[in-house]
């Protein structure tokens, strides 16, 4: 039987300013995000930096990063389950409380963004083509929350019916995950006259990314409300965090290196690849930003004996990555955009629409606040989550 | 019971309460009206009809000016107040094309293309952006929910986002600020036997007419003459095609 059975968990007791003062700034966050949406539905997007050659813009990269981590962040709970790593066990009902929540923040602020939210009803009504992978999407992503809602019951009931749905929940969310994340890359990867998306690879690329933030994300959170409830967390869990994360990033860099080569090497888009690795704009956040910072900078502090055991080193790294993989969902999303459509190959071509040009955008305050609410609303969920709930083990001390 | 149980009971009965009340919302119109709906509009139309445009680019002298101030004044584009020159719709375009051999150029108006198989049409979540059977590929401004996917996809750039409320417009073509909108070739006037407004405004160098038929004059006219479409290599089969580039 499962650790989590002889775990046992408490809901976070602490009432002191640490807790209310973290509580209290991701619910700032959400009021700017929910004034932030309140603005720009008022008045429309001419209000954003978005037009009509950056349609998707920081908005987006804040929900596909809180989408993406979603994902990876479940992972921890299905190691647990479907490999029967018992260490990981019971850092299950956390990560799923996370993934939960960090897919609801991130689906709320692509949903805010939209032009017409009020006609999303009629897809209630309907009104889906499932040639779309966006409603793909729309039904993946829904499942996903119901299936962890499922797989926490048989995780914190004690009955026999609920212990007995535990693994083939855990194998189903496994699944349900892998298709879920290849579908958000591949979004990007149907996009056929779109010289920086129109590559097969965007879905695996999506799937180590989302295992490398979303750990990251969850190793951050660990440490905090351990720290934050005077629990023990041994070192035996932060090895094999610390010794997870850097096959993720390897990963990321894999598929990153694959992707760029395909692209060098297919004639037709041969013009992308020094826009974004050359260029001033985008080649700066994607040398310094994605690559040092991201990838670089947290595998030495990982895999250096001399940061063995150290917890400040993980959560160090956790933030670069996550710092990393921001910065990476950019240049991909704005980046990508930015270059300008072929019309005619061997040709310069202009118009009053910008046309032959390098687009430029740059996000305005309402945009970053939105994407910012949606960071708030998952930490206020994770946060009351784990205050009403029993989801932190009382300890993780080896 | 201790205080953590209580809040958790209270906490549960709200979550049960708003999810409860939200699906009520949703599946109640959905039962309720959906046999009051009206009769599309567009249900006459058949696919033994498919539209297109031949654009002889060396008879266009202004290289389509004529064409888009014909566009303009039909739908009531082009000067959105608010909305600053990249947000500014633009349902057709003039495009200069300098070739980097030669230097030589020309320019020709951009639309939508009306492809056979549109990637907006594929990739809208809602069936919003849509293709007639007539072939005409448009967007259902009732349903569009404004992701702008159809844009990321559109190999030619031809739609526009509405980015702001608009008034005072066109009757006969509705817009809407948080939708997508883009040349539906004036599905309004073809539906009255009329021409679109660009091929009025330019009848020397555009042809319209039905591709299917081959005795209609734009169908002569591919047979005859050597046409083009933009990026063919994406084997899109678009309904406008270019002759003289």
């Amino acid at each position: 039987m499962s650790v989590s059975l002889k775990t046992s968990y408490s809901e976070l007791e602490n009432n002191g300013i640490g807790f209310w003062g973290i509580f209290s700034f991701f619910g700032l966050l959400l009021i700017g995000g929910v004034a932030a949406f309140n603005y720009m539905h008022h008045h429309g997007h001419y209000v954003t930096g978005m037009n009509n050659q950056i349609v998707w813009g920081i908005p987006h990269v804040f929900a596909i990063f809180l989408i993406v981590a979603a994902s990876g962040a479940a992972n921890i709970a299905t190691i647990g389950t479907v490999f029967n790593k018992q260490t990981y066990q019971p850092l299950g009902r956390l990560s799923l409380l996370l993934a939960a929540s960090l897919l609801i923040g991130g689906l709320l602020v692509l949903l805010l963004d939209l032009g017409s939210i009020g006609h999303v009803i009629e897809m209630a009504k309907g009104a889906l083509n499932f040639q779309s992978i966006f409603a793909w999407n729309m039904i993946l992503y829904s499942g996903f929350v119901t299936i962890i809602i499922v797989y926490l019951w048989t995780m914190m009931d004690r009955t026999k019916t609920a212990k007995s749905f535990y693994k083939p929940l855990g194998k189903i969310n496994f699944i349900w995950r892998f298709i879920l994340t290849m579908g958000t890359g591949s979004i990007f990867g149907v996009l056929l006259a779109r010289q920086y998306y129109d590559v097969f690879v965007m879905g695996p690329l999506f799937i180590a990314a989302s295992y490398m933030l979303g750990t990251a994300i969850y190793s951050l959170l660990l440490v905090t409300t351990f720290k934050l409830s005077q629990r023990d967390l041994g070192d035996v869990i932060i090895k094999r965090l610390r010794y997870s994360l850097p096959l993720f990033i390897v990963a990321v860099l894999v598929f990153e290196l694959v992707r760029h080569l395909i692209n060098i090497f297919v004639t037709e888009h041969h013009g992308i690849e020094p826009h974004i690795l050359t260029s001033n704009s985008f080649s700066k956040l994607f040398w310094f930003g994605q690559i040092l910072i991201g990838s670089v900078l947290p595998l030495f502090l990982l895999w250096s004996g001399y940061f063995k055991n150290n917890t400040v080193a993980l959560v160090s790294s956790s933030i670069l990555i996550i710092v990393g993989a921001f910065i990476q969902l950019y240049v991909i999303i704005i980046g990508g955009q930015s270059y300008p459509l072929v019309l005619f190959q061997n040709a310069d071509i202009s118009s009053s629409f910008a046309d032959g040009v390098f687009n430029t955008y740059s996000g305005t305050l309402p945009e970053y606040l939105l994407g910012l609410g949606g960071i708030g609303l998952t930490f206020c969920m994770v946060l009351i989550g784990i205050k009403i709930f029993r989801m932190l083990p009382t300890s993780l001390a080896d | 019971m201790n205080n953590f149980d209580s809040y958790r009971r209270k906490f549960l009965t709200i979550v049960a309460g708003t999810a409860g009340a939200v699906a009520t919302l949703n599946v109640a119109p959905n039962l309720l009206l959906r046999e009051a709906q009206a009769k599309p509009a567009d249900e006459a139309i058949t696919d033994a009809k498919r539209w297109g445009l031949l654009i002889d680019v060396n008879k266009l002298e202004d290289g389509g000016d004529a064409c888009i101030e014909a566009c303009k004044k039909e739908h009531g584009w082009g000067d959105d107040p608010k909305s600053n020159q990249a947000q500014d719709a633009q349902w057709v375009r003039k495009v200069k094309v300098t070739e980097k051999s030669t230097g030589n150029s020309f320019s020709l108006p951009v639309m939508c293309q009306h492809c056979e198989t549109a990637p907006c049409v594929d990739v809208c979540p809602t069936g919003a952006s849509m293709k007639r059977a007539d072939g005409i590929v448009q967007v259902n401004k009732h349903i569009c929910i404004g992701c702008r996917y159809c844009m990321m996809a559109c190999p030619y750039k031809a739609r526009s986002f509405v980015h702001e409320t608009l008034i005072d417009q066109r009757p006969n073509s509705p817009r809407g600020k948080g939708t997508v909108e883009s040349c539906n070739l004036c599905a309004q006037r073809v539906d009255a036997g009329k021409n679109p407004a660009c091929v009025d405004a330019a009848p020397q160098a555009i042809v319209f007419g039905d591709l299917n038929d081959p005795k209609s004059a734009i169908s002569q006219a591919l047979t005859q003459n050597e046409t083009t479409q933009i990026r063919a290599d994406l084997n899109l089969n678009t309904g406008v095609r270019y002759q003289g580039i």
